[in-house]
C-alpha cells in the first residue's frame, strides 16, 4: 500500500489529536474543586443545650488514656480561667458570662475542630500529621521530629507539646476518637454528653440538621453556623444563642483552607530551580566575556606601547 | 631499621606541629591558650554545657519557657531566624566573585564562605537542640515527605546548602592539607556550586519567612504580609554583606598575623564598596517594607504599641543604618561603614525575633520571652562558633593566601 506524504502527514496529526483528547478525557478534577470524601464524619454542637458538667472532659480522658480530670468536676471554680487544650487535655470546657446581667453563662467545648484543609498538615514536613477519608486528622507519632511548626500553624491554637518529656515527646491532640468510630461506636465525648449538646453524625447531614435547628425556632440561634466555611471549614459545627466573637471563637480567620496560605510560594520553588541557572549562567558568561575583552584590549595597548 | 620509623613518627609530630600547634612545640601552644576569649568563653562552656546535658535528660522544657501558646523560643529565633540571613554571606560573595566578575573582592570571598558554612551548621546545632526528637532530624530526607510544607523546604535546603558550602570551602582545607589534586577537583566545581548555593539561598532565606505565611491569624498584622519572602530574602542580602564587613574587622583587628598584607591594605576599600552594595539593598528593603505596610492597608495600627514598635524597626534599624552606609562611602569613612553594618546586624535580630516571637500570638495577655537556661545554652553555643571560627582562620588560609597557591585562583 502506498501512503502519499500528504496522507502520512494527516494521519500522524489525526493520531495525535485523538491522544490529546483521550488525555483530557481521562484527566482527574483539579484538586482545588475537590470538595472531600462524601461520607466523612462531623460533629455538631449545640452551645443552648451544654451544662457546663465537663463530663466530656472525664470521658475524653478515659477513652485516652490520660491521667484523669486535675480538678474534680463539680469544682466550678475550674471556670475562673479561661483554659486551652494542652498535652494532657485533649478538650476543655470554658465558661463565658455575659454583660447583661440576666443573661446565663455558656459554656463552649473546645478541642481540635479536625479541618477539613487542616493547616497543621499542610505544615508537617515529614507527613505525620493527616486528613484521613473518614474525616478526623490524625497524628502519627513515629515519625514526628517534634519542630511544632503544626502549633504556629493551627488557627485554633489546639496541638499542644510534651515539653517534659526528653525521650519520646508527642504533639497531642483531639483524635475524634478514631479507634471508636472505626469500631463503630461515637466519640466518647458525645455517648456521655448527658444533655445531648454533641451530635455525632456525617457532617453533610449535620450542616442539614444545623439548619433546620434555626430554622424551626426563629430568633433562638444565630444564624450562623461556625465551622462550615470558617478556615476551609472544620468537622466540628457550632450552634450558638450568642454571637460567637463573644464566646471565644476566632472569627479573623476566613474562609480560605489555610494550605493556600503557603501553596503561592511553594508553586514558585520549582520555577527558581529552573530559571535560576539560566540567569546566573547569563551574567557569569556576560563578566566573563566582558574581562576577556577587557584583556586583550590590554594586551593591544601593551602592544601599542612597545612598536613605538 | 628503627630509623624510618623514628623519622615517620618525627614527621607526624612535625605535621601535627605545623599545622594544627600553630608551629608551636606542645607546651608552648597550651601555655598560649591561656587568653581572656579563652578563659571567658571556657567559664561560659564549663556551665551552659551540663544545661545542654540537662535538655536531653528531662526535656526541653527544662531549659525554655516553650508553651503551648509560643512554641518557638529563642533557640529558632536567634539560631534559624537570625543565624541563617547572618550567614548569608558565602553566597553573596561567591556570586559577586564568581557570577558577577567582582575579582577584587576575593579576599573576602573565603572567610564570607566560612561565615556562611559556620553559620549553617550551628543553626543545625540550635535545631538539634530545639527539636523534640533531634535523632530524627534525617527522617525528611529518607522516610517521610511532607513536600506541601515550607518546612520541608526548609529542611531540604539548609542541608543541601550546608553540603554546598562545604564543597566551597573545601580548596581552603586541601591546601592546609596539602592535597593537590582533590584542591583541584573541589576548584573544578566552583561555578556550579555557586549557582546551585544561590539557587538554594533563594528560596531557603525566603522560605524562612514563607513559614510564618501559614498563621495570618497569629502575626501581628504589621509584620504579616505576602511580601514576607521576598523581605526575608532581601533584608538576608544587607544581613551577609554586614556580616562580611564586621567579619573582617575583628580579623584584622584581633587577628592581624592571619591576614595577608596586601588584604590588609585592601580593606578599607573593599569595605566600602561592600558598604555601597549595602546601602543599595538597604534603600531597596526599606521601599519593600513601605510597599507591605500599605498593601496591608494598616496605618492605623501605627500608632500602637506594635506599632510604635514597628517603626522603631524602621528608623533605627533600617533607616539609620541605611543613612550611615551612604555617609560613610560618600565620605570614604570606613569607621561609619562598619558602624553601619553593626546597627543593620542588630536589625536583622531585631526584625527576626520580632516576627519568629514578639509579635507572634500578639493578643495573648501574659507571654514569656526568655529563659536565663535559654540564654545561657545560646551563649554556650555562640562561644563555641566564636572558637571553631578563631580556629580555622588561625590555621587554614582563608583571609591569607597559602603559601604555595599564591595567585592560583
Amino acid at each position: 500500500m502506498k501512503t502519499s506524504r500528504r496522507n502520512f502527514i494527516r494521519e500522524i496529526a489525526a493520531g495525535a489529536g485523538t491522544m490529546l483528547f483521550s488525555l483530557r478525557a481521562n484527566a482527574v478534577d483539579p484538586v482545588e474543586d475537590f470538595t472531600g470524601h462524601p461520607d466523612r464524619i462531623g460533629m455538631l454542637v449545640d452551645l443552648s443545650l451544654c451544662i457546663g458538667c465537663r463530663k466530656c472532659e472525664e470521658a475524653c480522658k478515659q477513652a485516652n488514656h490520660l491521667p484523669p480530670p486535675t480538678v474534680p468536676l463539680e469544682d466550678k471554680s475550674v471556670f475562673e480561667q479561661p483554659r486551652r487544650t494542652d498535652a494532657e487535655h485533649y478538650t476543655v470546657v470554658n465558661r463565658f458570662v455575659s454583660d447583661q446581667p440576666d443573661e446565663p453563662p455558656v459554656f463552649v467545648k473546645k478541642q481540635c475542630m479536625h479541618c477539613e484543609e487542616p493547616a497543621c498538615a499542610s505544615a508537617c514536613l515529614v507527613g505525620a500529621l493527616t486528613k484521613s477519608r473518614e474525616g478526623p486528622v490524625l497524628y502519627n507519632k513515629d515519625i514526628c521530629l517534634g519542630c511544632r511548626y503544626c502549633m504556629i500553624a493551627c488557627p485554633f491554637s489546639i496541638p499542644a507539646y510534651e515539653y517534659h518529656n526528653a525521650t519520646t515527646p508527642q504533639v497531642r491532640k483531639c483524635t475524634l476518637c478514631y479507634e471508636r468510630i472505626k469500631d463503630g461506636q461515637m466519640p466518647a465525648c458525645a455517648a456521655i454528653c448527658p444533655n445531648e449538646a454533641i451530635t455525632f453524625g456525617k457532617r453533610t447531614d449535620l450542616i442539614k440538621l444545623a439548619e433546620e435547628k434555626i430554622i424551626r425556632n426563629p430568633g433562638k440561634y444565630q444564624d450562623h453556623i461556625y465551622g462550615v466555611t470558617e478556615a476551609g471549614g472544620t468537622s466540628w459545627l457550632y450552634l450558638s444563642e450568642v454571637p460567637f466573637a463573644t464566646i471565644g471563637f476566632p472569627m479573623d480567620l476566613g474562609t480560605k483552607p489555610f494550605p493556600d496560605y503557603t501553596r503561592g510560594f511553594l508553586s514558585a520553588v520549582p520555577v527558581v530551580f529552573v530559571v535560576w541557572p539560566a540567569l546566573l549562567g547569563g551574567f557569569y558568561l556576560f563578566s566573563k566575556n566582558r574581562q576577556q575583552r577587557l584583556s586583550k584590549a590590554d594586551d593591544l595597548d601593551i602592544h601599542g606601547k612597545e612598536t613605538e | 631499621m628503627m630509623k624510618p620509623t623514628a623519622n615517620g613518627s618525627i614527621a607526624v609530630q612535625q605535621w601535627i606541629q605545623d599545622n594544627l600547634l600553630l608551629g608551636r612545640p606542645m607546651p608552648r601552644y597550651l601555655r598560649g591558650l591561656i587568653t581572656p576569649l579563652n578563659v571567658i568563653a571556657g567559664l561560659i562552656i564549663v556551665i551552659g554545657l551540663p544545661l545542654i546535658v540537662s535538655r536531653y535528660v528531662f526535656g526541653l522544657g527544662a531549659v525554655t519557657h516553650a508553651s503551648d501558646d509560643q512554641p518557638w523560643g529563642a533557640f529558632l529565633g536567634w539560631g534559624l531566624f537570625s543565624g541563617v540571613p547572618l550567614a548569608s554571606t558565602g553566597f553573596i560573595m561567591a556570586s559577586a566573585v564568581y557570577l558577577f566578575g567582582l575579582k577584587q573582592y576575593y579576599p573576602l570571598l573565603r572567610p564570607a564562605v566560612l561565615t556562611g558554612f559556620i553559620g549553617y551548621f550551628f543553626a543545625v546545632v540550635y535545631l538539634l537542640v530545639d527539636l523534640g526528637q533531634p535523632w530524627r532530624l534525617p527522617y525528611p530526607m529518607i522516610l517521610s515527605f511532607g513536600t506541601g510544607s515550607v518546612m520541608f523546604l526548609v529542611a531540604w535546603h539548609v542541608a543541601l546548602y550546608l553540603s554546598t558550602q562545604f564543597v566551597e570551602f573545601c580548596p581552603a582545607i586541601f591546601e592546609w592539607l596539602g592535597a593537590d589534586r582533590f584542591r583541584r577537583w573541589a576548584l573544578s566545581v566552583t561555578i556550579g556550586a555557586t549557582i546551585f548555593g544561590v539557587i538554594l539561598s533563594t528560596l531557603h532565606q525566603s522560605a524562612l519567612g514563607a513559614l510564618l505565611l501559614l498563621a495570618p491569624a497569629k502575626l501581628h498584622p504589621l509584620w504579616y504580609s505576602p511580601y514576607l519572602p521576598l523581605l526575608f530574602f532581601v533584608s538576608s542580602i544587607f544581613a551577609g554583606l554586614s556580616m562580611v564587613i564586621v567579619e573582617s574587622t575583628l580579623i584584622s583587628r584581633f587577628l592581624p598575623a592571619r591576614m595577608d598584607p596586601a588584604n590588609h591594605q585592601a580593606l578599607d576599600r573593599l569595605t566600602l564598596g561592600l558598604g555601597k552594595g549595602a546601602a543599595l539593598v538597604m534603600i531597596t528593603y526599606f521601599a519593600l517594607k513601605v510597599v507591605a505596610l500599605a498593601h496591608g492597608h494598616h496605618w492605623n495600627l501605627l500608632g500602637t504599641k506594635y506599632g510604635i514598635w514597628f517603626l522603631i524597626e524602621m528608623v533605627a534599624f533600617v533607616l539609620l543604618p541605611c543613612f550611615l552606609f551612604v555617609l560613610g562611602v560618600r565620605n570614604a569613612r570606613v569607621g561609619i561603614v562598619r558602624l553601619a553594618a553593626c546597627i543593620a546586624i542588630l536589625g536583622i535580630f531585631a526584625n527576626r525575633f520580632t516576627v519568629s516571637m514578639f509579635a507572634f500570638n500578639w493578643q495573648l495577655p501574659h507571654r514569656e520571652f526568655f529563659y536565663w537556661k535559654e540564654i545561657l545554652v545560646i551563649a554556650t553555643i555562640v562561644s563555641i562558633e566564636i572558637l571553631v571560627y578563631r580556629w580555622i582562620v588561625n590555621r587554614l588560609p582563608v583571609h591569607r593566601e597559602h603559601p604555595k597557591y599564591r595567585a592560583m585562583h
